[in-house]
């Protein structure tokens, strides 16, 4: 292509890290994260559909230590997705750009998240139903 | 070969009339997804671990089936949006990324189907 030797502009490289930059890569990777996590879901659901056998089996394996870690993962990245993602649905909105809303706003996604996986956590164990 | 610029090329074919589609459907659906993903957490954390009997009697709900259905569905059509542009994005080969684009709607509809047919077969007591 002619445009291959055109000067690109200063690319990621020379930017000093910012949060900014780890909380947009997150928002995809717990995006894709979560993609994963909905096969668990479709698979609870078939189960769920296919009797009490091999409902008994899907509620071993999710409840299994690896079972309960990646669901742990899911729900921390379900709650910082949902915080990120109406973050984004302000900046849509022309919202939310001055630096200082925007550090705010990114930390409190951060704490919001991180608390909201605490007290599911905290609930599961204490409210939820024990077979 | 062509002198042309890229620009010159796409220049006066006009647009393509569905830039706007994409972002839009993926922000309604994410907008959608608030309340339920919501609704979904809860009941998980209250029935995961409860006895078989106590789940099917939650899915045999109306509202619940219904809710699931809708969960499912907007799920699956704003995670293959969302992961359609992080293909765009990375794969740079234009068979590659077509086809990867085609697997990965194939798989969104086939686990949404599942899914759906699922929480169906247990709302209608089959």
């Amino acid at each position: 292509m002619a445009s291959d030797n055109r000067p690109l502009s200063p690319h990621l490289g020379i930017y000093r890290w910012q949060i900014s930059m780890t909380m947009s890569i997150l928002h995809r990777l717990t995006g894709i994260w979560l993609s994963l996590g909905s096969l668990a879901l479709i698979y609870w659901l078939i189960a769920a559909a296919s009797g009490p056998d091999i409902y008994a089996v899907a509620q071993t394996l999710l409840g299994s230590w690896i079972g309960q870690v990646l669901m742990w993962t899911w729900a921390f990245s379900l709650f910082y997705h949902l915080c990120n993602g109406i973050r984004h649905l302000f900046w849509d909105a022309g919202r939310g750009f001055e630096i200082r809303t925007f550090y705010i706003t990114g930390y409190s996604v951060w704490i919001i998240s991180c608390a909201l996986t605490v007290v599911a956590i905290l609930f599961a164990y204490t409210h939820g139903s024990h077979p | 070969m062509s002198f042309r610029t890229p620009l010159g090329r796409a220049r006066g074919l006009g647009s393509a009339k569905r830039g706007t589609g994409h972002w839009l459907a993926q922000r309604v659906t994410a907008v959608a997804l608030i309340p339920l993903s919501l609704w979904f957490v809860i009941s998980v954390m209250i029935y995961l671990r409860a006895d078989y009997g106590t789940v099917l009697n939650w899915m045999h709900s109306p509202v619940v089936a219904v809710l699931l259905v809708l969960l499912v569905a907007t799920l699956y059509y704003h995670a293959y949006l969302g992961l359609q542009t992080v293909i765009e994005d990375y794969v740079h080969d234009e068979w590659l990324k077509v086809s990867t684009l085609v697997l990965l709607k194939f798989i969104c509809i086939l686990l949404a189907a599942a899914g759906i047919f699922a929480v169906l077969r247990v709302a209608f007591g089959g």
